[in-house]
């Protein structure tokens, strides 16, 4: 009888405490910043694409939904020729953010992307791509890889002495 | 056998190997750089530090390089030691001090040597934070790409390019902590066996520049255990696809056939299966349906096929199975092999020396082991570039043996040996019309016309004490020559003959049978090596058939209605004008073929058939050997196997020899039962319903990506994978991950080992076979049951000395490993590479005779037809020869030696 009456005290009392519901879709939820949800490809601060195509995030996909080919541009520059992520299959796990060695694939706090139609659920490279460094701001992978790209040739990357000359007799 | 200690457990080794190569094949996992199973030790890279123990009371120990110790009878040593592992790690810390942080963009990652072994000791954090050292790249041709910034200095690449493969244009550069792989300056590597590199570079310094095109990781491949098509050599290749793409050709190790290496032709000149030339739908000629389906095809065949005569053409690149399904459809009086003349008499010739001779023809490794050599009229790099290598090993093996003898080194001591031996070779005599890329090797070189090269191997024939003919009227050159060869191979432990189609010359083919023969007369353990024109040239032979001279003669008068051509440029089988006139009274061509053709353009009805890459069959190399190429991926659109095409057009025409076939097991059933000369190659590799653990073996590594977004552009509901009925292979990552059956290996990879490297998982002992034994069959066997030699009598005759005619000339082919095979060259890198225009190659002395010089234009008739070529001046080139590339596209000539008249 005691048991009964204090769960009914108790239910009362929640009528005077803040509410947890959100009157979604008029009010969202915040959500924070690491939030796994809509995938997206970032460019890096010069603006170029981030993706060099290196196929770890396809590789680390456990539902195998990220499909891409590298390509490259006359200087050397790698990235995706096409990039395609079906998110009918995507279960939103991150180990492709996890893969990115260039920070390019990256998970937002976005999770509006409901369809009625399937198909349309697959999404390309042009929906992919955003004008934004998302979450880590500042890095540049060609700035610290070895490779010569256009605007960057061979002992320009941060680290790097200047090319060896090979007919130096120098020591 | 020595027994060795390793932590502590006793194990039985072979004597005489390293102590990494016992490790290995123990299954330790041991880290190397700068070893290579086919390049032997250096001690460079110091990565295979283990420890070793005076005895058992030595507890302290002392760190050794494992490549660099010969096993001995109870050694004692530690791999897992403390400071022996922390060592490794220390060097593998030191290599990466300037290795770029590229593995991104890097395309070897995913199959990198030094990513296995990084991870293999355990180095997972970068201590150096200094500046990175870096280099300049060079343009090293269509075929590599260079990426200097990641070396890690093994030297390896210089070890195989300049000591193995015996290149000249690529070397070490600089010095200390600067020192550079790559040319003198910017342009194409010039070896043959360049491609190699890719595999050999353990990092990515040397990549393969066609894969780089349209790029694709190891694990993102569907790969199947092929062999190539680019000679007759038959080595074993992996081919792997990605998006219905051909992606790249990898080597597959046969400790038989190739080893660990292939030739560029056959490593680069896939694309073709790629080609915007690929016939992909059927076409019937005055068709008024939109879309012809392949009902329509075979209703509209049916007709003619039961209604007139039909006769069948098969192809010497084409493989078994399908020939075979095509003699049988139009019977074996209807079926014509479609070869040149010349090539039908060689391979008749050679095949009968194989099979009723009593001399051995050896397989590439075994012609690798020979100690002394003798080249009648091949020019073995453009011809079979792969045995070319093997010849260059055999020259070694005499100054090794007596390097070894004398320095007291074993034959894995790779800087010893080279240094104790320097630059000498062993017995090795070339003659051939013109000079060779082997030359430089040769004890001599001779170059002769075609007929007076084969009298020089009778005349040594002779001095061996074969019944020949005496031979009188040779010069003192000549003769001294005769002596010094018959001298070298009976000093021989192991002598090797090679001669081929090279020349087009049969007498040559005799006079090596003589040789060899006179040599096993002599009790030795000589070799006999053919070269044939195509892949399977020697296996058409083996089926057998009538001539194609014959069908055009039948044609030609009016007794046959329809025409079926397997797989075959008919234009490259017999002049234009005979080509032409043929196909012009053919009243219906039915072509089965992959790519467009001049005889696809004649053809009535094309039917798409599959490249090796879209195929299942069955080849037979120069050795006789049978091996069997797996589809590697599943046809699109119309495109089938030719000898499936066929079986429909059996079924529907009826055909009692074809009923109750449909899968590949079932034809090479019927070859092996009907034809007594294949018997066995059913049994090549594991039928169909094989089954390890009641799984199939996947094409696909188990880090395949992107199943289920590579096709959602089109549909996002994933199509079912497509279902291999023919063989034991599954065409999806589903299946058995342990060790296929060495016949079917799709792709070499083993628990941390990504890389090629991993092969060293898959064998006997390190360089030796395959675990369940090196995959094929040889099919042919010397025939050594009576007394001397065998069941074929000596060829005593040798040719008239050659002698110019006035006003002609004697065309005698040249060929080029880039341009003269027919599919190859529909490659962009290859076709770079190709001597370009058709030329005339002249002896000076006739040029001024005919008042030409080099780049003139030349008017020759032959057989009454004029051609034009472009004049190249060629001193070695004896009078009254000239040579022609044949096989180049668009030289209208298909058939050399031949005479032209100016």
């Amino acid at each position: 009888m005691f048991s009964l009456l204090r769960s009914m005290w108790l239910v009362f009392l929640h009528m005077f405490h803040k509410r947890e519901t959100y009157q979604y879709p008029e009010e969202k939820a915040p959500l924070p910043a690491r939030w796994r949800g809509r995938i997206a490809l970032t460019r890096d601060p010069d603006g170029g694409e981030r993706c060099v195509g290196c196929y770890l995030c396809a590789a680390a996909c456990p539902v195998d939904c990220i499909s891409l080919q590298a390509t490259e541009d006359e200087h050397g520059r790698r990235y995706p020729e096409f990039f395609r992520i079906n998110f009918s299959r995507c279960i939103f796990c991150g180990f492709c953010e996890e893969a990115c060695p260039t920070y390019a694939i990256q998970l937002l706090p976005d999770f509006e992307m409901a369809e009625y139609n399937r198909q349309n659920l697959v999404y390309e490279k042009e929906n992919l791509l955003i004008n934004s460094q998302g979450k880590y701001p500042g890095y540049n992978y060609y700035k610290v890889a070895g490779m010569a790209i256009g605007g960057k040739d061979k002992g320009e990357a941060e680290r790097e002495e200047p090319p060896v000359d090979i007919k130096s007799l120098l020591p | 056998m020595a027994i060795i200690h390793i932590d502590g457990k006793s194990y039985d080794v072979k004597e005489g190997r390293n102590l990494l190569e016992a490790c290995l094949s123990l299954g330790i996992d041991l880290p190397y750089f700068c070893w290579h199973p086919a390049l032997g030790s250096v001690g460079a890279c110091r990565q295979c530090a283990v420890k070793s123990f005076k005895d058992e009371k030595d507890t302290k120990g002392r760190l050794i390089m494992s490549c660099m110790e010969p096993v001995k009878d109870q050694l004692r040593i530690s791999v897992t030691d403390q400071e022996a592992s922390a060592f490794r790690e220390q060097v593998i810390g030191w290599l990466m001090t300037n290795h770029p942080h590229d593995c991104a963009v890097c395309d070897e990652g995913g199959s990198c040597h030094l990513q296995d072994m990084t991870v293999m000791t355990g180095h997972s954090y970068r201590n150096y934070h200094f500046t990175k050292r870096t280099y300049k790249n060079q343009y090293l041709g269509p075929f590599l790409n260079h990426e200097m910034n990641r070396c890690i200095q093994c030297y390896r690449c210089v070890r195989f390019y300049k000591d193995f493969a015996g290149g000249k244009d690529m070397d070490v550069f600089a010095a200390h902590n600067h020192v550079y792989f790559g040319r003198h300056k910017e342009g194409t590597l010039e070896s043959e066996f360049s491609g190699n590199l890719a595999e050999i570079c353990p990092t990515g310094v040397f990549t393969d520049k066609t894969l780089k095109q349209h790029y694709t990781r190891k694990w993102d491949m569907t790969y199947a255990p092929s062999i190539c098509q680019g000679c007759s050599l038959g080595c074993n290749i992996i081919a792997g696809e990605r998006y219905g793409s051909l992606r790249q050709i990898s080597t597959r190790y046969n400790g038989a056939v190739n080893g660990y290496f292939l030739c560029d032709r056959g490593r680069y000149g896939y694309e073709f299966v790629n080609s915007p030339r690929r016939i992909r739908e059927i076409a019937i000629r005055n068709s008024t349906l939109a879309t012809i389906t392949a009902d329509d095809a075979l209703r509209h065949l049916k007709d003619k096929l039961t209604g007139g005569r039909v006769i069948g053409i098969g192809s010497p690149r084409a493989s078994l199975e399908s020939n075979f399904v095509l003699q049988q459809l139009v019977g074996q009086d209807q079926f014509y092999l479609g070869m040149t003349h010349t090539e039908h008499d060689l391979a008749t010739l050679a095949l009968k020396i194989l099979k009723q001779g009593p001399v051995r023809t050896p397989s590439m490794q075994e012609a690798a082991a020979a100690d002394a050599v003798l080249i009648l009229g091949e020019d073995l790099l453009n011809t079979a570039p792969m045995l070319g290598l093997a010849v260059r090993q055999a020259v070694r093996r005499q100054p090794t043996q007596d390097a070894m003898n004398a320095a007291h080194v074993l034959a894995w001591q790779d800087a010893a040996v080279r240094e104790a031996m320097q630059d000498r070779n062993g017995p090795c005599f070339i003659l051939n019309i013109q000079p060779t890329g082997l030359d430089e090797i040769a004890t001599r070189a001779y170059h002769a016309a075609p007929d007076n090269i084969a009298r020089i191997g009778f005349a040594v024939a002779q001095v061996l004490g074969a019944p020949v003919t005496v031979i009188t009227d040779l010069t003192e050159e000549e003769r001294q020559l005769v002596q010094q060869i018959a001298d070298a191979l009976s000093a021989a432990a192991r002598p090797l003959i090679i001669a081929g189609y090279g020349m087009g010359n049969e007498a040559s083919l005799r006079a090596a049978a003589d040789v060899s023969w006179a040599l096993h007369a002599q009790g030795k353990p000589a070799m006999l090596s053919f070269t044939m024109p195509e892949c399977n040239t020697l296996g058409l032979e083996m089926l057998g058939g009538l001539r194609l001279d014959s069908a055009v003669d039948a044609v030609l008068n009016g007794e046959v209605d329809t025409v079926i051509v397997l797989e075959n440029d008919l234009y490259r089988r017999m002049d234009k004008h005979t080509a032409d006139h043929f196909l012009k009274h053919c009243k219906d061509l039915v072509l089965l073929d992959h790519l467009y053709n001049a005889t696809a353009e004649k053809a009535t009805v094309l039917l798409p058939a599959g490249s090796f890459a879209e195929s299942d069959g069955t080849l037979v190399n120069n050795e006789g050997r049978a091996q069997r190429f797996f589809q590697v991926y599943g046809a699109t659109g119309a495109i089938q196997e030719s000898w499936r095409w066929l079986l429909q057009l059996g079924a529907i025409t009826g055909n009692e020899r074809l009923r109750h076939m449909q899968f590949l097991d079932d034809v090479t059933e019927a070859i092996a039962k009907r034809q007594p000369v294949f018997a066995g190659i059913d049994h090549l590799t594991p039928p169909a319903d094989f089954r390890i653990a009641g799984q199939k073996i996947p094409r696909e590594p188990h880090r395949y990506s992107g199943r289920t977004a590579m096709q959602a552009n089109v549909n996002v509901s994933e199509p079912k994978p497509p279902v291999d009925d023919d063989t034991a292979l599954s065409f999806t990552m589903e299946g058995y991950r342990g060790e296929p059956p060495s016949s079917m290996i799709p792709f070499f990879w083993w628990p941390g080992w990504n890389s090629v490297q991993s092969i060293n998982k898959f064998q006997v002992e390190i360089g030796g076979s395959l675990h369940d034994g090196d995959p094929g069959k040889r099919l042919l066997e010397p025939n050594g049951n009576s007394n001397g030699n065998g069941h074929i009598p000596w060829f005593t005759d040798a040719p008239e000395h050659f002698v110019p005619m006035a006003g002609h000339l004697l065309m005698v082919p040249v060929y080029h490993i880039y341009g003269s095979e027919e599919l190859s060259v529909h490659t962009p890198g290859i076709a770079e590479r190709s001597p370009g225009a058709p030329y005339i190659m002249l002896n000076p002395d006739d040029a001024k005779r005919y008042e030409v010089a080099e780049h003139h234009q030349l008017q020759l008739a032959v057989n009454g037809h004029p051609y034009t070529f472009t004049v190249k001046i060629n001193p070695a080139l004896h009078r009254g020869m000239a040579g022609v590339p044949v096989g180049l596209q668009g030289i209208g000539i298909a058939e050399v030696p031949e005479l032209g008249k100016l």
